[in-house]
């Protein structure tokens, strides 16, 4: 079995020998014939585009983590696509009723984040989420301090 | 062109039966969806009312769902989902778990003022996770299920988002449940790399083979430690009083019975692959210390929930009581443990959610001074679900351990039978507390007695008949779980050289 075994491997010892060649290439090339003009801004680390030096205790909208969230679900779900149309072909009339359920029960999570109001920015949301049990105080939002979901509100319970 | 691609298994496409074979989880998603699409387009108050009447008709079609899905036993999905007698216990427990739970949340939801849409939704879409954990024999989609359970029941415990300790509850549970599930994973990976699969039964066959190779053992201990967190044994129990009293109070009388069955059910399925003979003194330990430190944890509490918690730790101790006794003897003791135990718990829950209050103001054991005075029928029905925890006979919770405990003389564990008897006169006294506080005392505080609502009745009633059933007429279902237990044996066991292991698995000093 172990000589089989790890022969099956060897396509992605190729593959890992052949990225890592690749990269290594473009980048020694890059480095030995591009042109480099260094400016301040050039030369700091890039983070998603965030100042890499700062506060690390900052406040901001609980908007940007429900949206990354939602980003991430439905990409996820969407990356499920790309495996079943290659072999749907072979999957036939189940394979395509399986993936509109599929599809069927994304949307209704879909329906769920719109109608919750989950999507909308500014003023207007304030009003939707509000109705919608998410409580934000409007006046953080409208002078665009910081928005927070409170737990320690006692409205519930006293 | 690329059917050569394709594992062979995927040529044959599912037949009509398979989905008849997840049906009941076909209709709690479906109606947990329903309730989600109507969520947001109700107003709260027509919410309140109407969404926890569609969880529960959900609930109530599941049962008959699985009475559908109880005609086509068999393999289902290429060998991922069995049928048998044993998951179609498990799957009336945990949608009869649902009902209660749901039925018992609507007065709540309404006196602790939270929307009520999303927690019916999660409360059937953790349903669909506990039962299909009872019918998946492959690995990985118990690990699926298993997630699916969980991921509800982490945001279940952060529904009081007003209360800091319910969001506490939530992040604990849900930090170190992550962490256990991986430790699940972990020894799923491993038992692949051992066997070369994932179905239980292939990996039972491939360790029937030859030698068990050291790789399988560990992968069992690490699957053990995820589902032991699951069933709160010590020692991997530390989270459950804070989760317990942080969550909403019949959150916690759901955390504390389905998912639970649910994990007991998944690891009857995994002994029996791996003799238990391997892990025996792992279940040996871990069964004497959840008995020894719940009760007498137990003994020092002043909240109820608490209290109930450190009682469902140590309930957990006397099931793997019976896991130390299984598989030829303890499987039909663990399925009747686990039903005895949803009736009785889920009732306490209700009358502790009923009793609780706005704000869960009243949950500590001076709250309860006098009420059975106050409300006498509310506290007579709390004091038979404590003498059925107690294990007092006519109760369900006599003839559970009864038949644990028989099942642990026959298998020869003395040691063990005697830590758990001494464990269950013990834990008689915190539960006898809480009755003395009822009816001998006077109460000091002055604590509104509201009304039961219809609802809170039913439930209570449901939970009032089977711990009564259970313990007078236990018969039928012990009955029904040893046929079942005999069904799981044969197809994984191999006769022979299972007895001669099982001979082996005493106790040994």
């Amino acid at each position: 079995m172990p000589d089989n075994y790890f022969a099956g491997y060897l396509p992605i010892l190729i593959h890992i020998v052949l990225v890592g060649g690749l990269a290594t290439v473009i980048i020694s090339l890059s480095w030995l014939i591009g042109e480099r003009k260094p400016t301040r801004a050039k030369m700091a680390p890039y983070e998603s585009g965030m100042a890499p030096v700062g506060d690390a205790r900052g406040r901001f909208s609980v908007q940007f983590y429900l949206v990354a969230m939602l980003f991430i679900l439905f990409d996820v779900e969407a990356v499920f696509l790309y495996p079943w149309a290659v072999i749907l072909r072979d999957l036939g009339h189940f394979g395509l009723w399986e993936m509109l359920v599929y599809i069927a029960i994304v949307l209704v999570g879909f329906f769920y984040v719109w109608k919750k109001g989950v999507l909308e920015w500014g003023p207007a949301a304030v009003r939707s989420q509000a109705a919608s049990g998410l409580r934000i105080n409007l006046r953080d939002v409208q002078s665009g301090v910081q928005v927070d979901v409170r737990f320690n509100d006692q409205r519930g319970g006293s | 062109m690329s059917v050569a691609f394709l594992p062979g298994v995927l040529q044959t496409l599912p037949q009509n039966a398979d989905y008849v074979r997840i049906l009941p989880e076909i209709v709690l998603s479906v109606f947990g969806m329903i309730v989600m699409v109507l969520e947001p387009l109700l107003d709260e108050k027509t919410g309140q009312k109407i969404l926890g009447l569609i969880a529960l008709a959900g609930a109530l079609a599941g049962l008959a769902a699985t009475w559908f899905m109880a005609q086509v036993p068999g393999v289902a999905f290429w060998n991922m989902i069995r049928v048998d007698g044993f998951s179609v216990f498990f799957h009336v427990l945990v949608i009869a778990i649902a009902a209660v739970v749901i039925l018992s949340s609507y007065e709540y939801m309404a006196v602790q003022r939270i929307r009520a849409g999303e927690y019916y939704a999660l409360i059937l879409f953790g349903t669909v996770g506990v039962a299909l954990m009872s019918s998946a024999v492959e690995l990985v989609l118990i690990f699926i299920a298993l997630e699916i359970s969980s991921i509800s029941s982490y945001v279940l415990a952060g529904f009081r988002r007003h209360e800091a300790a319910s969001a506490e509850s939530s992040l604990k549970y849900f930090l170190l449940g992550s962490f256990a599930t991986a430790f699940f994973l972990y020894g799923v990976a491993l038992m692949f790399g051992a066997t070369g699969s994932t179905n239980i039964d292939l990996i039972a066959q491939a360790l029937r083979a030859g030698p068990i190779p050291l790789l399988a053992f560990v992968a069992v201990a690490l699957m053990f430690v995820g589902l032991g967190f699951k069933v709160a044994a010590a020692p991997f129990h530390i989270w459950t009083p804070d989760v317990y009293e942080g969550a909403p109070a019949p959150i916690v009388g759901f955390m504390s019975t389905a998912p639970k069955a649910a994990a007991f059910a998944v690891l009857l399925r995994v002994v029996f692959v791996i003799n238990v003979h391997a892990i025996f003194w792992v279940i040996w330990i871990a069964a004497a210390l959840s008995m020894t430190l719940g009760n007498v944890s137990a003994f020092v509490q002043d909240n109820v929930k608490r209290l109930l918690a450190y009682s469902s730790i140590a309930h957990a101790g006397y099931v793997l009581v019976a896991f130390a006794a299984a598989p030829q003897l303890g499987t039909s003791a663990v399925m009747f443990y686990t039903a005895a135990y949803a009736a009785m718990n889920l009732g306490a829950f209700a009358v502790v959610t009923h009793f609780a209050n706005a704000g869960e103001r009243y949950v500590t054991l001076e709250d309860y001074e006098g009420l059975g005075r106050s409300s006498p029928l509310l506290a007579a029905t709390l004091t038979i679900f404590l003498l059925s925890l107690i294990g007092i006979p006519m109760t369900g919770g006599f003839f559970a351990k009864f038949y644990v405990f028989s099942a642990a003389v026959k298998a020869n564990l003395i040691w063990l039978t005697i830590i758990g008897v001494l464990n269950s006169g013990v834990g008689a006294y915190y539960y006898l507390r809480i009755i003395v506080m009822m009816y001998m005392r006077e109460s000091r505080k002055e604590i509104p007695v509201t009304p039961t609502p219809l609802a809170l009745r039913v439930a209570l009633a449901v939970c009032l008949v089977a711990t009564l059933y259970l313990g007078l007429f236990p018969g039928r279902v012990l009955q029904y779980a040893q046929d079942s237990a005999q069904q799981l044996v044969p197809q994984t066991s191999p006769g022979v050289t299972s007895s001669a292991k099982v001979h082996t698995a005493t106790e040994t000093f």
